[in-house]
């Protein structure tokens, strides 16, 4: 496994009496990167390549484990004023963001709220808008134990080549952490599970904002029908659908992503 | 000592090997028969009636959900109807998952019916829910704790307080509190808990001087955490007692030995004697939240380290040590059952397991079989060891006939009870309805006697 320690620290900082922990690396104008909800996967290749030519901010969610939980926080609106609120003191805003699954879901919710924080917006198969009805369900990935769950987020598991640092190798502190991110997940998002039937309709707040939505056209956990209500919630926003993909298109077609990314971006 | 007879409720025409596949939670209900259903329910309140008349002090009730394991689900209706067909038994509710329940203020109208209706017999008592109540209710596990306690003061509250009030919490909220169902017991009820020993909710009942009811635990583990309630209730500044303390015994009657094995064998499938084994595959057991950081640790090995999860069964039984979460090690277990994918589970081989593993539950005492005679001493072992003040015969889990079940309630009842009756006055075992938890003083060292000792199961 290759060392990248040295591209990037930890900080803390301190939003409303909750030290916040944020992995931050690179150079270059910010990035905000909101991470999934089995935690923060770890600095991985796209990492590294983005942290060329841009500072990487990945704050590690209240309640997640490495942050404490703030117990005010209790459904993802809360964590987006949380987020708001910290782009806001650190004198963020506006930044561009990338979102993750959960931390996708995030994103949307601030630039539902508050769209003028965000430049530029990438959300990688975000929760929050379920697909339409008979088109399936957001998987209830509390169905199954941790490691079933991280198994179903990709199309080929076997196949990924970075698949071994992933969460720092899957073993026994790996399924504690997940468990921490579980649980909080299920603190702010059980019921409704993984959607807010409110979102589609308050995304129109965000139209104009550059967005780049990008799925794995096999998506397991989210299914692509949430894609294209995401892409008719967000006028002028574009979908880029990367085949033979799951849930995780940052590293089971790393290098798509980070071209992608890096384009829109620029 | 308060005797109570206690008995799951099984629905006992759920196939056996669609059990052994699948485990008892989340099977089809394309499974149940209503008709079945309905003869069942009756039989089972017949029986509390009949546990009254053989002469046991209480009945004993429980709910699960989703589940042939215990048709109990909303036990309260069931609670209801005995409070009126039943004259003297103390009905003993342990306990009612408030987590699952979700509405509190509900929850303390019907205990407070019941009550009323049994002029005066409830014992009422609380519980989380098993990990799979949590999905069956969509109560929220990351909460389990939190809604655990709120509800509690809430219910108290409900029951003392006189209305109306209002009331702002943070899972509940009630603009108008004023019942006017409540309690004919005063201040309320009886609040006893039931429990796996988990050690935070042992300090939780020493706290408030709840009598602690372990379930069929092991011995070793169980006399610990009477050792923990003992501490906790020296620092809130009182001494002890078997009334602060109860125990359910699986117990199974018959006329030979040899026959009262057979019977209890059938327990392995329907009991929690073993742990539980087959109540739950890990996942339901195990929602986001719901166990404590010791025991997802100890889940976490099981589950990173693909070469252990081939011990099924084996870690059953062993006795956990106090530290140990019995939850855990029951996920554990079932990690070892269950793998993704049902081919893995092979019947046959399962189902003979199980079986063989019946001798090493019989030697550790969690199941007591065999005539009156030979039962006996064991019981009179368990009560020397644990000295709880409230005792509970448990038996008739599983596929056992009706004609079993009730011989073996009344061989208990004609031929055991006296005998066990006499051991708690000679043994000097006070229950909770002798003597109130919490009224004895600390010796004057300031030390806490134990109540519990392991000493008598080495003799």
């Amino acid at each position: 496994m290759a060392d990248n320690s040295r591209e990037w620290h930890e900080e803390t900082v301190k939003v409303d009496g909750t030290n916040l922990r944020v992995i931050k690396g690179g150079t270059g104008n910010p990035l905000l990167i909101l991470h999934d909800e089995l935690g923060f996967p770890g600095w991985l290749r796209w990492n590294s390549e983005l942290a060329k030519a841009r500072t990487l901010l990945v704050p590690l969610h209240p309640g997640f484990g490495a942050t404490e939980r703030a117990e005010w926080i209790m459904n993802i609106r809360d964590m987006a004023g949380f987020y708001a609120r910290y782009l806001k003191e650190q004198k963020l805003a506006p930044i561009d963001v990338i979102g993750f699954s959960l931390g996708g879901w995030i994103a949307a919710e601030m630039a539902a709220n508050n769209p003028s924080q965000f430049r530029k917006m990438v959300l990688v198969a975000p929760e929050g808008i379920r697909p339409p009805e008979g088109a399936g369900y957001i998987t209830d990935f509390f169905q199954v134990m941790a490691p079933q769950h991280f198994a179903a987020t990709m199309y080929k598991p076997a196949e990924v080549p970075e698949l071994a640092q992933l969460y720092g190798g899957q073993g026994p502190e790996a399924f504690e952490l997940w468990e921490d991110a579980r649980a909080q997940t299920a603190r702010i998002a059980w019921q409704p599970f993984l959607f807010n039937p409110s979102l589609p309709h308050l995304l129109g707040t965000a139209a104009g904002l550059p967005t780049t939505l990008i799925w794995g056209r096999e998506d397991n956990i989210v299914p692509l029908a949430s894609a294209h209500a995401y892409q008719q919630s967000i006028k002028g926003s574009t979908l880029k659908i990367f085949d033979a993909c799951g849930h995780r298109p940052e590293v089971e077609k790393s290098a798509q992503f980070i071209s992608e990314v890096t384009n829109f971006l620029s | 000592m308060h005797i109570m007879y206690f008995t799951e409720r099984p629905y006992r025409d759920a196939p056996n090997d669609e059990i052994i596949k699948n485990g008892y939670f989340g099977l089809p209900n394309r499974l149940y028969d209503s008709k079945r259903g309905s003869e069942l329910l009756n039989e089972y309140l017949d029986e509390k009636v009949l546990a009254e008349q053989l002469g046991f002090d209480g009945v004993m009730l429980n709910e699960h959900h989703d589940t042939a394991f215990c048709m109990g689900s909303v036990m309260n209706v069931e609670a209801a109807i005995l409070a009126r067909i039943t004259e003297k038994v103390k009905i003993v509710l342990l306990g009612n998952p408030l987590p699952v329940v979700g509405n509190p203020l509900r929850l303390a109208e019907e205990l407070a019916m019941i009550d009323m209706i049994s002029r005066g017999r409830l014992v009422t008592g609380w519980v989380r829910g098993a990990g799979s109540e949590q999905f069956a209710t969509n109560a929220n596990p990351g909460y389990n704790r939190e809604l655990f306690n709120e509800a509690h003061d809430l219910v108290v509250k409900a029951w003392t307080q006189p209305g109306p009030w209002r009331y702002e919490g943070k899972h509940f909220h009630y603009r108008f509190v004023d019942p006017w169902a409540l309690p004919l017991q005063k201040p309320h009820p009886p609040i006893w808990i039931p429990g796996l020993l988990s050690p935070e909710t042992v300090i939780w009942c020493a706290q408030h001087r709840y009598p602690y009811v372990a379930l069929a635990t092991f011995l070793e583990p169980t006399v610990e955490l009477w050792n923990i309630y003992r501490d906790a209730a020296a620092k809130e500044g009182y001494q002890v007692g078997p009334e602060n303390f109860g125990y359910l015994q699986k117990v199974y009657v018959a006329e030979t030995d040899e026959k009262a094995r057979e019977i209890a064998k059938f327990d392995m499938f329907g009991g929690a004697g073993i742990g539980y084994s087959l109540f739950g595959q890990p996942q339901w057991m195990f929602p986001p939240g719901y166990n404590s950081k010791e025991a997802t640790r100890r889940i976490a090995k099981q589950f990173s380290d693909p070469s252990n999860q081939d011990q099924a069964f084996g870690g059953a039984f062993s006795a956990p040590t106090t530290n140990d979460n019995i939850a855990a090690s029951q996920i554990e277990v079932r990690a070892g059952t269950w793998q993704p994918g049902e081919s893995r589970v092979d019947t046959a081989a399962l189902r003979k397991q199980i079986f063989d593993a019946f001798p090493k539950v019989e030697k550790s005492m969690q199941v007591i079989c065999g005539t009156p005679k030979s039962v006996i001493p064991k019981i009179r072992k368990v009560l020397e060891v644990l000295r709880p003040g409230v005792f509970g015969f448990w038996q008739n889990d599983g596929p056992i006939s009706a004609k079993d079940r009730t011989n073996s309630m009344r061989l208990i009842a004609n031929e055991v009870l006296p005998a066990v009756r006499e051991m708690s006055k000679e043994l000097d075992l006070c229950s909770p309805f002798e003597r109130a938890p919490g009224q004895r003083k600390l010796p004057a060292t300031g030390i806490p006697e134990s109540v519990g000792s392991l000493e008598a199961l080495a003799s």
